[in-house]
């Protein structure tokens, strides 16, 4: 029993108060120039991790990243890996190794002298050079591959050099810039599970930096989220999705149905926002930090709302709340799912998806059809910024 | 007789230009680009080539020109060839050519390194340089070519004279004169000097395209910036080295001026004995067979150079 519970607190140390953080970023700063690349991170990242800066472009991931690697100076804060001040560690001393965005593999070298490099600067013994390689050539499957130079792999072969190379040294953290952006589809989708096998295998702290949210929410332990060189909100998958918080977050990871409202009742156990963008009564079932009269803006995702052709009986809500009219403007049928474009009496607009789990449901709702939209007391998130 | 006809007719409503014309008789786009240049090379180059090579198989004459015609016509209209070998017996018989060819090749060598070694971070700096600074330094590399290259030759011999620039600025240290102009030593100087650029910018070319990933990936697996640029800039490079080297190294070995000016009458290299040859002996066939030795000289190290360059192309 106590050993399960271990188990399940390791998994998980960012919920424990009392964890030491293996990478600590207090307050760090970069400026190129006068513009602020990252603004003041602060950041926690736990042994064992595979950790997720999610971002736009220039949203200062990648800047991040690189001041981890020992790439660029910080213009203010400190950095500390293991418990070790990284500030006067130059990128060649660092117990860290990186995936370069563009593999950044030795075009002149073979893939074997490519994996070998780091070890050799390492002056191993020539026999664990050889053996480690050949794990390694193992774990990535390129095995045959080693006399090859870089120019004559594919794509998803060079990927598969970059990641052996970049673990070959064994480093406490493996920090990895748009692993999979190069790939095709269908290649990533297989390669996101290798990477996290290779992790969880090798036990190795990952950070990885990513534009893409579904790789993203689908690599990452804990996801970082990161708007105009600022941490925006850092969470679990799930919490970035289902609880983000602010209009940025909700916005950015996936899609969500945002409108604006002011408080009408503000009580312990649930909150009234009225909402003229919408034409409804929005009763949200829980408290809420905010007071009356305030202005804030609600969202709600497109797979938690309801649509009917009937209106539907109150459940749990008020009767007044939660349900509207609406007409179907628009459908995109997406195979899993159907979206619908629904328009509302207000003049918005209101996505909603559902999915297909009848096949060729005859009694689907169709184009220009008016339907009722309804939502659960608990389906959205109330955003004060 | 509507849409459905006319369509396919038309791309080929061209068909009875000025250029449909052209190209029947075998005048293409193509070959109205190609010819000017290939005009050129025959009229300036080839034919030359061939009247040198032609000249080093006769016999020298005082006369006017001073040398025998190849084919002669006899009285009773019998056509006589002669070619004379003797020219080409003779750089092998006297030492002198030799000598000169040899010399030629290692002050030529010698100056190719000496450029490299001087080229080398000169280029790297100027590629590494940011941007907007870029363009400025890469100017000043050029700068020297808008003044002509016999001023900055004479030039030097102000500098390296025995009272000249170098000279009076070590003596006020009290270090004694060194003799520095007609010697071997200001041969390397005038070369090395007036050819730099040649090494600089095909290196320069070269390193500004390489990947500074590629420099962060070794320092990141833990490459020492020198252990940096031995496995990953200097290997990458060769091709910029290759050309640089093969651009100070050709004309390097012709060169007449540069010894003329700043060497010693006993600094012995082949372009000085040509001008012996040509102009003082009045010897043309002797010197047209030492201008197409010196060709099969140069043009030797340039053939291997390119397939070196090649082979390394091919691999990476």
């Amino acid at each position: 029993m106590s050993k399960k519970s271990q188990i399940a607190a390791d998994t998980r140390p960012w919920r424990d108060p009392a964890a030491r953080p293996f990478v600590r970023i207090r307050n760090v700063t970069k400026k190129f120039g006068n513009v602020a690349a990252v603004n003041d991170v602060s950041l926690d990242i736990f042994k064992g991790e595979l950790f997720c800066l999610l971002g736009g472009s220039g949203s200062g991931k990648s800047t991040l990243l690189r001041m981890l690697a020992g790439f660029e100076q910080l213009t203010a804060g400190g950095i500390e890996i293991d418990g070790q001040d990284m500030a006067a560690v130059p990128p060649y001393r660092r117990p860290v190794n990186m995936m370069f965005q563009s593999y950044a593999l030795f075009p002149h070298m073979t893939v074997w002298n490519n994996i070998a490099y780091g070890l050799r600067r390492d002056r191993l013994p020539k026999h664990e050079i050889a053996e480690r390689v050949a794990e390694l050539l193992k774990l990535v499957k390129l095995e045959g591959y080693e006399a090859r130079k870089p120019d004559q792999l594919s794509g998803g072969q060079r990927q598969r050099v970059a990641l052996a190379r970049s673990l070959a040294k064994r480093p406490k953290l493996l920090l990895l810039d748009e692993p999979l952006g190069a790939l095709d589809k269908k290649l990533r989708e297989e390669t996101q599970f290798e990477l996290v096998k290779i992790q969880e295998t090798l036990g190795v702290t990952f950070i990885v930096v990513t534009h893409d949210q579904e790789e993203a929410m689908s690599l990452a332990t804990r996801i970082g989220v990161m708007n105009q060189g600022e941490i925006a909100m850092v969470g679990e998958p799930t919490d970035i999705y289902e609880f983000p918080n602010s209009r940025f977050v909700a916005n950015f990871i996936g899609s969500a149905n945002m409108f604006e409202g002011v408080v009408v009742e503000d009580e312990s156990d649930h909150v009234r926002i009225r909402s003229s963008e919408l034409g409804t009564d929005i009763y949200v079932g829980h408290g809420v930090d905010c007071s009356p009269d305030q202005t804030l803006w609600w969202s709600i995702r497109p797979e938690k709302i309801r649509l009917t052709r009937d209106r539907p009986p109150p459940t749990g809500v008020p009767g007044d709340a939660n349900v509207l009219k609406g007409f179907v403007e628009d459908i995109a049928y997406l195979g899993d799912m159907t979206v619908y474009q629904v328009k509302l009496e207000s003049g918005r607009y209101m996505r909603v998806t559902k999915a297909n789990s009848l096949r060729g449901d005859p009694d689907a709702i169709r184009w220009d059809e008016a339907v009722w939209a309804s939502w659960d007391g608990s389906a959205g998130s109330v955003l004060t910024s | 007789m509507t849409a459905e006809v006319a369509a396919p007719t038309a791309p080929t409503r061209r068909r009875f230009g000025i250029t449909h014309w052209l190209a029947k008789m075998g005048i293409t786009g193509r070959w109205v680009v190609i010819l000017p240049p290939a005009l050129w090379l025959t009229v300036f180059l080839l034919i030359p080539l061939a009247v040198v090579f032609k000249i080093s198989f006769s016999e020298a004459v005082v006369a006017q020109p001073p040398y025998l015609p190849l084919i002669t016509f006899g009285e009773n209209g019998e056509v006589q060839l002669t070619l004379h070998l003797s020219n080409y017996l003779f750089l092998g018989e006297d030492s002198l050519y030799i000598a000169a060819y040899l010399n030629s090749i290692k002050i030529a060598l010698v100056s190719t390194v000496m450029a490299l070694l001087i080229g080398y971070p000169i280029a790297y700096f100027v590629a590494r340089a940011p941007g907007r600074w870029r363009n400025i330094l890469l100017m000043l590399v050029i700068l020297p070519f808008w003044s002509s290259f016999l001023l900055r030759v004479y030039a030097w011999i102000g500098f390296l004279k025995n009272n000249g620039v170098i000279n009076n600025f070590l003596g006020a240290f009290g270090i004694p004169q060194i003799t520095m102009l007609y010697t071997d030593f200001g041969v390397y100087v005038g070369i090395v000097y007036t050819y730099l650029p040649f090494m600089i910018l095909p290196l320069y070319t070269n390193l500004v395209k390489l990947d500074t990933a590629l420099l962060e990936a070794s320092a990141d697996l833990g490459g020492r910036p020198f252990r940096t640029f031995l496995s990953i800039t200097l290997p990458l490079s060769f091709p910029g080295i290759v050309a640089g080297s093969m651009l100070v190294f050709i004309p390097s070995i012709g060169e007449y001026v540069i010894p003329t000016l700043l060497g010693s009458p006993s600094t012995l290299m082949i372009g000085r004995v040509l001008w012996d040859e040509f102009f003082s002996n009045r010897n043309w066939p002797l010197a047209a067979s030492v201008a197409v030795a010196m060709l099969v000289v140069v043009v030797g190290p340039l053939m291997l150079l390119q397939r070196a360059q090649n082979a390394v192309s091919g691999d990476s």
